[in-house]
């Protein structure tokens, strides 16, 4: 069986005991992102002091690798600014596109932390959509709060 | 759930199953592959695609080693070989649907039979010809479709209304995964140009009551289209029983090739339609000014067709024609009473669609309480099993149904017991695996 390469023991926690859910007040942006081959959905707020990620929330379905990459996602974006939030997430592509190389995994580990458990995810390409509809739905939204911001400002 | 009828009795597996699978399995080269670090493939996707015998791979093969040309042009032996072996098929295939050679167009696959049809309706409205604009759709006239169509036969016609101010209507689902036909008097009416209806649920299984539909659609004079991509590959289908226009379907997914499909059309209906597609072959006379077209079927067949896949498909005919649809059909209902048992008796396993066998075919659709539709797959796959998960090209039913995708297996001529046996154990095995026990979800 190769399913615990994929569904690591940090996967499954956070898709039961999922961190930040919730939609929550106040955000510049919220964008609804769907994955049109599976129906998974998300929609995600984000909110901004200044440039730094104040906090992102979200609610969503989905199978378990989307609804625990969006936890996992919270807990390393929130509390940093949008350009530093947006190069782990290009991290996290990079991992996605991996294809189970490991030393890619250790090469991230240190910067994705929880998220680095998606390595293996890698080896499943109808599974890696599933991984990045949040970190999409993050880009998107954190690009239209930027734009809805005056620069330096709060909302 | 009660479940009233059809059930197989203790000892069920006992029941030898009208075909021989043994004998089936060796005729697809690719059920003897394994999968997943060594195990046996269990194909319960064939709703999706099915695959392929050795003979439609022969037929295949055989046309481009000594036959291949352009079928209807050129004069020399290889073109009337080919236009011989085509329209040879074609003949086939008519034959397995009760219907008249020139009634018989090929096309891509199903999706492109619901177009060409959608495309002629509003092309109708500005053609030169008066002939071609008797079926013209416009402004004031709807079109009747139902909630539990394959995206294929929703999508074309939301946009033909789109094109000609049209309005789009459609007939409901009762919870019990049937058509609501309760309103059909209303819905059908005398402003509905056409109705299109599936004969067989690809998500739910559901074998719809066609006779009120084409009743009604008679008596006020509208066209009615039949979606046959998931009945004609596993039941009987005539076409002069069926009392439709049209009946459309996929060589794919009846053991034929990617790339070719069917629309039937009644001969007089299609012979009032403008064309869809235009270029070579479906010409009759052309000069700068303008052109005229030649008379069906070859008025839909732009283009050099898809002869090779066209070949196989008569080759997957003769080979379902060999086994019998009578006995396909009795076979994958056995597999469905057994499928749905040994199902609904696991704890947290729900059936979305009729949860027997009465007006119902091979496709089940079902959801587990706590595991997400892709995480049940993605078990099964480790196990060497191919189902599908999702919404399965017809998110208005699985949102109908209130679940957001759900898991399904479709059943074929080499599905044994022995199939339906490792989908009930990877369905425990994910239960195990994420530890959502059947003896808490009942407690």
């Amino acid at each position: 069986m190769q399913l615990q390469s994929m569904y690591q023991d940090i996967i499954l926690d956070h898709y039961r005991n999922p961190h930040g859910r919730g939609l929550r007040d106040p955000y510049e942006a919220e964008v609804h992102h769907v994955n049109p081959t599976c129906g998974d959905e998300v929609t995600l707020r984000v909110h901004l002091d200044g440039e730094t990620i104040a906090d992102v929330s979200y609610e969503g379905m989905g199978c378990s690798i989307s609804q625990a990459s969006v936890s996992a996602m919270y807990d390393l974006v929130v509390g940093r600014s949008v350009t530093d939030a947006l190069a782990t997430g290009e991290s996290f592509m990079t991992l996605m596109q991996s294809k189970g190389d490991t030393a890619v995994a250790e090469e991230l580990e240190d910067e994705l932390e929880d998220a680095v458990a998606f390595a293996g995810v890698s080896k499943y390409p109808a599974r890696i959509k599933c991984a990045l509809m949040s970190w999409m739905a993050l880009k998107d939204a954190s690009a239209r709060a930027l734009a809805a911001t005056p620069t330096g400002g709060q909302a | 759930m009660t479940q009233t009828v059809s059930r197989p009795g203790a000892g069920a597996q006992e029941q030898p199953l009208p075909l021989d699978v043994e004998a089936i399995r060796a005729d697809f080269p690719i059920l003897s592959r394994t999968v997943r670090d060594g195990r046996r493939l269990v194909y319960l996707d064939s709703g999706a695609t099915s695959q392929k015998p050795r003979s439609v791979l022969d037929a295949e093969r055989d046309f481009y080693e000594n036959h291949n040309a352009a079928p209807h042009r050129g004069a020399h032996q290889l073109a009337e070989e080919a236009t011989g072996l085509y329209e040879a098929a074609r003949a086939t295939i008519a034959g397995f649907i009760g219907a008249a050679v020139e009634e018989v167009v090929f096309t891509r696959n199903t999706t492109d039979a619901v177009n060409t049809v959608a495309y002629a309706l509003s092309n109708a409205a500005t053609a030169k010809e008066p002939s071609f604009r008797r079926y013209a759709v416009g402004q004031g006239d709807e079109i009747v479709v139902t909630e539990m169509e394959h995206h294929a036969n929703l999508v074309p016609w939301q946009q033909l209304c789109e094109r000609t101010g049209a309005t789009l209507r459609w007939l409901g689902l009762t919870d019990d995964g049937r058509l609501d036909l309760a309103d059909l008097g209303t819905v059908v009416n005398e402003r509905t140009k056409l109705v299109a209806v599936t004969q067989q649920s690809n998500i739910l299984g559901t074998i719809n009551p066609l006779e009120p539909i084409v009743a009604r659609a008679r008596e006020v004079g509208a066209l009615v289209l039949v979606d046959g991509a998931q009945s004609v590959p596993h039941q009987p289908v005539d076409v002069t029983a069926l009392g439709a226009d049209f009946l459309v379907f996929s060589g794919h997914k009846m053991l034929g090739p990617t790339g070719v499909g069917v629309l039937w059309g009644r001969y007089e209906v299609l012979d009032a339609l403008p064309p869809f597609l235009t270029g070579g072959s479906m010409i009759e006379v052309v000069r700068m000014e303008g052109s005229t077209f030649m008379p069906p079927p070859q008025r839909f067949e732009a283009g050099v067709p898809m002869t090779a896949q066209v070949v196989g498909l008569g080759a997957a005919v003769d080979y379902l024609q060999a086994l019998g649809m009578d006995r396909v059909q009795a076979h994958e209902e056995a597999l469905t009473a057994y499928a749905l048992e040994q199902l609904q008796a696991i704890p947290g396993v729900t059936v979305i669609g009729p949860p027997d066998t009465v007006a119902r075919g091979g496709a089940v659709s079902f959801t587990v309480e706590g595991i997400h539709p892709h995480d049940v797959g993605q078990v099964l796959d480790d196990l060497g099993i191919a189902v599908r998960v999702g919404h399965h090209c017809a998110w208005p039913v699985v949102r109908r149904y209130g679940v957001p995708a759900t898991t399904r297996a479709t059943f074929y001529v080499h599905t044994g017991y022995d199939d339906v046996d490792a989908l009930v154990e990877g369905v425990r095995a994910a239960q195990r695996f994420f530890g959502v026990t059947p003896e808490e979800a009942t407690a």
